[in-house]
């Protein structure tokens, strides 16, 4: 009777959650490795024009700060590095949650690769902070509530990343970082808030896609072009370092005997 | 069901009972943590009063999760945890279950003793009745997190240190609101907020964590 309903449900969860082809053809290896292999180039075309166009117009023609002078030009790798920590691990974490439940594969060699990346993000994030709080606040590092929960959010990281090492067999090790990876998803807000109602200093964020933005333009569009920048190198990496999985793990896999990459043909 | 978890936490309490230094082990390391500070810091009664809040959440933290290596392990170990998941039971009422005892065998008692710690750290007295609430408030969620844990390390080596790496992150909120309650009953500000927001974050450890460890068992 039991085993009845739980195959019952387990319909139902099918026809509830059926998604688009291409969903499907993602969680095949061998499509994916195609996949990535043609969007690779054009993120990395991307990377590299919006980060250099980015970084030019934002360090050397953007006007300097009335009050922080020459240094707010840190910014311009602070808050992408700032947003793209938290996205990764969002990411991360929506990459597992798909491995866990369509059970695929190449959905936990997403999360596996977004780790490290996501790790150096925060810390990138942490380190340009306080190189840009001596000169602003007179102090490399304050217990201040953003400060404080990106630290806790590098700690989370190195989390998932020790559980995924030390996990030796990749399918156990993939299921058991996506589900840190969701609960620390949850944590994150509980998180935010707390230290937020603990202490604050940290200026409030003034770049949203939404809202009318509080500086000048001359400031603004690098800063968005940094951060798209970003996000394209990141995509970049992680599509790089999933396909480098996909080499590790389908060795044997014959469709990569035959695959151009390898025959070079 | 409910007769299953029954079962499970009778049997726990009674392994407990056979092997009593497993529920002393962590109260002793709680007091002999918190006598560390005043030799590492200062005697003065002063400084201590001001830091008492704060060590005495930080240790009962670091002594459950000192037991929480054990949640699952001795079971994984002699194959008894395989046994239960095959049974008929969602997994999730039997984690609920062992962090019920968990709790039972190694928060309560750290509450219990709390008093005595307080008045050794120069704690107002008057803070002690918030102290010991948000402790029992408080550390039942710090058992329910860990658990996702503790379910996650089962079976890898060296356990022990990893599982402080994953669950510490995620305690942060608790010792916030645990120890800024303890702080502002001792200047004689209302604390109503604080027990009310670590119960709203107990209750979402009950709804979330036993499930996600269930999951993680079965890994």
């Amino acid at each position: 009777m039991k085993r009845n309903i739980e195959k019952e449900m387990v319909f139902m969860t099918q026809s509830i959650w059926r998604m688009p082809r291409w969903f499907h053809q993602m969680g095949s290896p061998k499509w994916f490795y195609d996949f990535a292999g043609i969007l690779q180039p054009w993120f990395a075309v991307a990377a590299f024009v919006l980060l250099t166009w980015g970084a030019i117009w934002g360090l050397a023609f953007a006007p300097a700060d009335y009050q922080q002078g020459n240094s707010f030009r840190i910014m311009y790798v602070h808050v992408p590095a700032a947003i793209l920590s938290q996205s990764i691990f969002l990411g991360m974490a929506i990459a597992g949650a798909i491995g866990l439940i369509w059970k695929m594969k190449v959905a936990f060699m997403v999360a596996r690769s977004c780790i490290a990346i996501g790790a150096t993000f925060t810390a990138i994030a942490l380190l340009t902070g306080a190189i840009w709080g001596k000169p602003t606040w007179g102090a490399y590092w304050v217990w201040d509530a953003r400060l404080t929960s990106t630290l806790v959010l590098f700690f989370l990281y190195a989390g998932v990343m020790a559980l995924n090492q030390a996990i030796t067999e990749r399918q156990v090790a993939g299921k058991a970082t996506a589900i840190l990876a969701i609960v620390g998803t949850i944590n994150i807000p509980i998180i935010k808030y707390s230290v937020e109602w603990w202490n604050t200093l940290h200026q409030s964020s003034s770049f949203t896609l939404t809202d009318k933005p509080s500086m000048p333009a001359d400031m603004y569009l690098p800063l968005l072009l940094t951060v798209l920048g970003s996000y394209c190198l990141f995509a970049l990496v992680v599509l790089i370092r999933t396909r480098a999985q996909i080499l590790q793990t389908q060795t044997s896999a014959s469709w990569l005997m035959q695959h151009r990459d390898i025959t070079g043909a | 069901m409910m007769r299953f978890m029954w079962t499970i936490i009778r049997r726990d309490l009674l392994l407990v009972a056979r092997q009593p230094a497993e529920m002393i082990n962590p109260l002793v390391f709680f007091v002999l943590v918190i006598a560390l500070f005043p030799l590492g810091i200062s005697p003065e009664a002063s400084l201590l009063s001001q830091t008492a809040a704060g060590v005495i959440w930080v240790a009962a933290m670091l002594a459950t999760l000192l037991s929480l290596e054990l949640l699952f392990k001795l079971d994984h170990d002699d194959g008894s945890l395989e046994q239960l998941l095959l049974a008929p039971y969602p997994s999730w009422s039997l984690v609920l279950a062992k962090v019920f005892v968990h709790w039972l065998v190694s928060g309560l008692p750290l509450i219990l003793i709390s008093p005595l710690i307080a008045t050794m750290l120069f704690l107002p007295s008057h803070a002690v009745p918030a102290l010991m609430l948000s402790l029992l408030i408080g550390t039942p969620t710090l058992s329910l997190l860990g658990a996702i844990g503790a379910a996650l390390v089962t079976g890898v080596r060296g356990g022990g240190m990893l599982l402080t790496l994953l669950i510490l992150p995620l305690y942060v909120p608790v010792i916030i609101f645990g120890a800024s309650s303890v702080a502002a009953a001792a200047q004689g500000m209302a604390i109503g907020g604080y027990m009310a927001l670590l119960a709203a974050m107990f209750v979402f450890a009950l709804m979330i964590t036993p499930w996600a460890a269930g999951a993680a068992l079965k890994l």
